[in-house]
């Protein structure tokens, strides 16, 4: 297993800087995801860490060894690709046994290593099979097989579940997450899917353009979102921001007044659906669309400062279309960012109107 | 009602379509493939000779290439060395290694060394070939006595033309057809998805072991195809060998294209020229045959299968 540290890294396309500057370190055995919207240079960091692509500058560290240099067989990483990367003259026997045969495995514990991990990733059924013949889900499994083959130090899954329907997506979540456990080994995940990485990560790094936005717990990227980004692209339904003015300790927003505690000038609320609540005081509002989500509701409410979402537990709805509600929610679940840098002001909150 | 006219109407538009698709190819077909072979068996039982006169039907020509040309098996063995010569040196192998050392470095450089190799290619034939008639010239004025005897310190010219003639007509033939190959190995070589050359990288693969498992699995139709082709093609055409050798010395670069020509034209033979070309019709239609029941050629015709990635 290997602690992974990433100093000052660079990578460039061209002219282009895809990777300006990273710094990152993720310890022994962690499981971590490296989360942010498509095109942000996610791949390109976990391509990095394979010793596909070779780092512009900065150091990239294995265990303290300096790795920039070191070939991509000579790294002991396993890597899941988005597309599987199959290699589809094989049977999954031979796919899975790939890598064992560049490191002198005799063959007899070869097949028995290809055996052990063909039957933790459950694949024991298709070993005599082509990729081609495979479903997506089964194709998933013969690639973290080949992965896990040679028992790499470092794991790194790029979008492993992407290309998987629903249902499978779910379970392979549980599963990739419980093969971490038994395995311990260093994992990192990339995807630009929040549930997948909250759900599955130990930490996420939140990524934007090439740079990390923030790095934390799941907890830590939910509850203290360190930027307007992170605050949008982390929690579902989306986060409500709302744009505003403060002076003397009241914040107006398109007429709309409310208190604000500890921050002035230009600032953006930001409430959660989950945490706005329909209450005997707060914003007044009409009920404008009402959305069932299973065991959940949402209300889309027109206020004095915008449409807003309120998320309501219940499978039924209490509220029709077109009803007069007021919107509430307790400060210490508000958040209070600077418009103008975009950054959270810790310690400030807003209050609803009484 | 209305349905039944629309099928009605389709199945006309259906047989105004095939007529239109297919019919200039089935045109084509007849008037270069299926006329000339007709003419070219019926002139065979003929004994049609220089003075353009039929005088008899004859089954003659056909017992002289099976009994009495003593120079027939000669030709054969030839062309067997000059195709599989041909095409395993140059056509295949070398267009493979063409193919991979050209998309194995960098883009630009690697289209340049493809664009050298493609030039013989473009350039006409007789310039060509006067080109390699001046490498191989037997006085000391030629390239490669030149470099011999400047840099090798040889003493007398040598005349390649007559110590290796079939070595010649081979290299000459192989510079042009490797071009071929390499144009579409190389088109291969890039269709493979990129990350199975990651993954091979990752998996431990060093280069060979890359081109073994990754490269050369992919390539197996365009091998094939190429093979096949290039056979066809090196069966029938002369064009570089009568310009070069003339099919010298003596008969020993006459393939057999060659010999049906010299038969027909040199000796004025038109019926034994058009008995011997009969067999080479039928060859290249059983070969042809071959590829598509053997190599998968139907396989390589049909749409393709978009991979998703
Ligand atoms: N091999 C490459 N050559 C040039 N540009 C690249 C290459 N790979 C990635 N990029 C660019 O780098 C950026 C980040 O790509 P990538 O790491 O694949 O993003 P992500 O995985 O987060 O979706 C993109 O703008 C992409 O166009
Ligand atoms: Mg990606």
């Amino acid at each position: 297993m290997a602690k992974i540290e990433f100093r000052h890294v660079v990578k460039r396309f061209g002219a282009v800087d895809v990777i300006p500057d990273m710094n990152l370190v993720i310890d022994d055995g962690e499981f971590v995801a490296l989360l942010g919207p498509s095109g942000c240079g996610k791949s390109t960091s976990l391509f990095m860490l394979a010793g596909i692509y070779l780092p512009s500058g900065g150091e990239l560290l294995f265990d303290g060894r300096v790795v920039n240099e070191v070939e991509a067989r000579d790294r002991n990483v396993g890597i899941v690709f988005q597309s599987y990367a199959l290699y589809p003259h094989m049977s999954v026997r031979d796919n899975i046994l790939f890598p064992l045969r560049f490191k002198k495995t005799p063959r007899d514990e070869a097949l028995a290593r290809v055996k052990a991990v063909a039957e933790l990733v459950r694949v024991e059924e298709l070993l005599d099979r082509r990729p081609g013949e495979l479903s997506g889900g089964q194709q998933q499994r013969v690639a973290l097989a080949r992965a896990l083959v040679k028992e790499p130090e470092l794991l790194l899954l790029d979008e492993p579940l992407s290309n998987l329907d629903a249902s499978l997506r779910l379970s392979m979540r549980t599963e990739i997450k419980s093969l971490h456990a038994q395995l311990g080994v260093t994992t990192l995940l990339v995807t630009h899917d929040q549930i997948e990485a909250t759900t599955m990560a130990d930490r996420i790094i939140c990524m934007r353009a090439g740079r990390i936005e923030q790095v934390g717990t799941p907890d830590d990227l939910y509850l203290r979102p360190s930027s307007l980004f992170v605050a949008g692209f982390i929690g579902s339904p989306p986060i409500n921001l709302i744009a505003g003015d403060a002076e003397g300790g009241m914040v107006a927003v398109n007429g709309a007044r409310f208190p604000v505690e500890g921050a002035s000038g230009r600032l953006t609320v930001g409430l959660r659906p989950e945490h706005l609540r329909f209450a005997d005081t707060g914003f007044p509002g009409r009920i404008a669309q009402i959305e069932p989500m299973g065991r959940e509701i949402l209300y889309v409410v027109e206020t004095g400062m915008g449409a807003v979402r309120v998320l309501e537990q219940g499978s039924s709805a209490g509220h029709s279309t077109g009803e007069e509600v007021k919107v509430s929610f307790l400060p210490e679940n508000s958040l209070v960012f600077e418009t103008e840098r975009q950054k959270l002001i810790a310690g400030a909150h807003v209050r609803a109107p009484d | 009602m209305i349905e039944r006219r629309g099928h009605a109407g389709s199945a006309t538009r259906r047989r105004a379509n095939s007529v239109i698709f297919l019919g200039p190819a089935i045109v084509l077909t007849v008037l270069f493939f299926v006329v000339p072979v007709i003419i070219d068996i019926a002139v065979s039982f003929t004994d049609l000779s220089r003075s353009l006169r039929i005088t008899e039907f004859t089954t003659e020509q056909y017992e002289k290439v099976f009994r009495t040309d003593r120079r027939l098996s000669q030709v054969i063995g030839l062309t067997f060395i000059y195709v599989f010569g041909t095409l395993a040196i140059f056509n295949v192998t070398f267009g493979l290694i063409l193919a991979i050392t050209t998309t194995a470095i960098r883009n630009v450089s690697g289209s340049f060394f493809r664009g050298v190799w493609l030039l013989p290619r473009m350039s006409p034939s007789v310039l060509y070939i006067l080109l390699w008639l001046w490498a191989v010239s037997p006085t000391e004025a030629g390239l490669v006595n030149q470099v011999l005897m400047q840099v090798f310190g040889l003493d007398a010219p040598l005349d390649l033309l007559t110590s290796a003639p079939i070595a010649l007509i081979i290299i000459s033939n192989g510079f042009i057809g490797a071009s071929m190959g390499m144009i579409i190995f190389t088109a291969a070589i890039r269709g493979i998805p990129e990350h199975l050359f990651h993954a091979a990288a990752v998996d431990g693969a060093g280069t060979f072991a890359t081109i073994r498992f990754i490269t050369l699995p992919a390539l197996r139709w365009p091998i094939s195809f190429v093979t096949i082709y290039q056979t066809l093609s090196l069966l029938v055409s002369f064009e570089y060998i009568l310009l070069l050798t003339k099919g010298g010395p003596f008969y020993d670069t006459t393939v057999y294209a060659l010999y049906v020509y010299r038969r027909a034209f040199e000796s004025g033979q038109y019926g034994y020229g058009a008995a011997l070309a009969l067999f080479l019709i039928v060859i290249g239609v059983v070969v042809a045959l071959i590829g598509w029941r053997f190599f998968d050629m139907e396989r390589l015709l049909q749409r393709p299968r978009i991979e998703v990635q």
